[in-house]
């Protein structure tokens, strides 16, 4: 207990260090183009008490979770499926390399072009940014899955959904969180992207809209907004169902 | 025991009729693993395999286990019923707890079993919630043949389950094997590189040649095993010697 208040207490005052350098540095400049701490401050009430802002975080954290959801459900299948056949690896390579090397803002604007300025467009195109990520993590899973427990399971009869649950996906674990970490922080810097290009809400439509009015105060407080959405997601979310995920692993630490 | 394969007796659980295994090397070069194997087991036995290291044992096993089907002939389990397994390592899965890894084999209909007279004859009581991490490689292969015995299987095939274990624990557990099977009776395959436990434990032993393995000659063993003392285990030990040596 004592540990975990010492090392909460480390995060705070490295924030507050952060914090305090940043106001030097602001008051110093006394320049529109870098708002002190307060003034964003002042920016995220204003935009709170109108109302603005929990609409356009709302719309930004529902893109970033259907993407999310669509990119890890199809880019771990293809993944998982590639790792453990090698003509199917060898077939869908050179498309996984392709899609890996166009750039996001193409994937976006084609998508926009092919498929209308819609919803849909804008989560597909982030989602296929994404998938190839997923799909070269779960396959580097897929790979190393240990034959002595997939042999274990063929002569205790497991069935494919037991195989699946007790066997397969546990050792996948450290690969499905490593694709959801790297997988929420690029895909919502892609939303932002898709909002500016092609939506009339999120955080990217509001920061573009801020960026032509040259209000810095604001854009930084949908930023930073944002930034804790995420930290609670990691906190709140990722790192107890990973502790939960992996409690066999210090359990001969107790 | 015959070893001829081809009359079956209806008293036989299992008959092995196997040849021709060939190993293909990462070089490309190919390695003959089996030369011919035939045997049949009958129900309730328990027949040991005994011979050089790399001669094939354990791929004969995994032949029987269906883990391994690069081979001429066939092998027929010839009653009804679940096949268990122990393995050199006890593979047991890391993330589940001892109780979760042995019910897992069970089916549905048997979830809802107590397992408490299995975990008291094995002393897993005080272990079965905790993770194999956190157990000894002793008491690791205590739950390996939990999970195998839980079955009640009709074959059970046994890969050294005591190999790398003191000679006190080795001993312990090869008491606690016999005790399972004597109030679980099933027909048991097992394989072993020490001469000593084959003669303590098996009604037959088998005895390979080196690779590619073909079965040299076997021993049937008719002293009770609780009569075994130690001029007897010496004599038997000398029969199986006698055919490794003669080969």
């Amino acid at each position: 207990m004592r540990s975990h208040l010492n090392k909460a207490g480390v995060v705070v005052a490295s924030l507050f260090v952060f914090v305090v350098i940043w106001a030097l540095i602001a008051n110093h400049l006394n320049d529109n183009a870098l708002p002190t701490p307060l003034a964003v401050w002042e920016a995220v009430l204003v935009e709170y008490q109108s109302g603005e802002l929990f609409q356009h975080l709302g719309m930004t954290l529902l893109r970033v979770f259907a993407a999310f959801v669509v990119a890890m459900t199809i880019g771990s299948a293809i993944g998982i499926w590639m790792g453990m056949h090698v003509l199917s690896n060898r077939i869908v390579d050179p498309w996984l390399i392709l899609l890996l090397n166009i750039p996001a803002l193409v994937i976006i604007v084609l998508s926009y072009i092919w498929f209308g300025l819609n919803e849909a467009a804008a989560v597909g195109a982030v989602a296929l940014n994404k998938i190839p990520n997923v799909v070269i993590t779960l396959r580097e899973g897929a790979r190393s899955l240990a034959p002595e427990y997939s042999e274990m399971a063929k002569v205790y009869q497991f069935g494919f959904f037991k195989r699946l649950r007790h066997v397969v996906l546990p050792q996948l674990q450290p690969f499905f969180a490593a694709a959801t970490r790297s997988g929420i922080s690029l895909i919502w810097k892609i939303v932002l992207i898709v909002e500016l290009l092609g939506r009339s809400n999120g955080v990217g439509f509001q920061i573009h809209l801020y960026f032509q009015l040259f209000d810095v105060a604001t854009i930084l407080a949908y930023t930073l907004a944002f930034v804790v959405v995420m930290l609670v997601v990691e906190y709140g979310i990722l790192q107890p169902l990973d502790k939960h995920a992996n409690r066999w692993r210090s359990a001969h630490d107790q | 025991m015959r070893t001829d394969g081809d009359q079956r007796m209806t008293n036989d659980a299992l008959v092995v009729n196997v040849r021709d295994h060939v190993f293909k090397l990462a070089n490309g070069e190919t390695l003959q693993a089996i030369d011919k194997v035939s045997f049949s087991l009958p129900a309730n036995s328990f027949t040991c395999i005994v011979g050089p290291s790399g001669c094939g044992k354990t791929t004969v096993l995994r032949m029987i286990l269906g883990l391994d089907t690069h081979y001429q002939g066939e092998v027929d389990l010839l009653r009804e019923g679940p096949v268990s397994a122990v393995f050199q390592e006890p593979r047991l899965l890391p993330w589940r707890t001892v109780e979760q890894n042995i019910r897992l084999v069970l089916p549905k209909a048997r979830q809802d079993e107590s397992l408490e007279e299995l975990f008291d004859v094995l002393g897993l009581s005080e272990m079965r919630s905790l993770y194999p991490n956190q157990l000894s490689l002793g008491l690791a292969r205590r739950a390996s043949l939990a999970r195998a015995f839980v079955l009640e299987p009709q074959l059970l095939i046994l890969d050294e389950p005591f190999v790398s274990l003191d000679e006190a624990t080795a001993e312990r557990l090869r008491q606690l094997l016999l005790t399972l099977w004597q109030s679980r009776p099933t027909t048991v395959l097992m394989v072993t590189h020490d001469i000593t436990e084959a003669a303590a434990l098996a009604d037959t032993v088998l005895v390979f040649s080196k690779r590619p393995a073909s079965i040299v000659g076997s021993v049937d063993i008719q002293t009770p095993r609780d009569q075994r003392g130690a001029t007897e285990l010496n004599n038997i030990r000398q029969s199986i010697a006698a055919l490794t040596i003669e080969e």
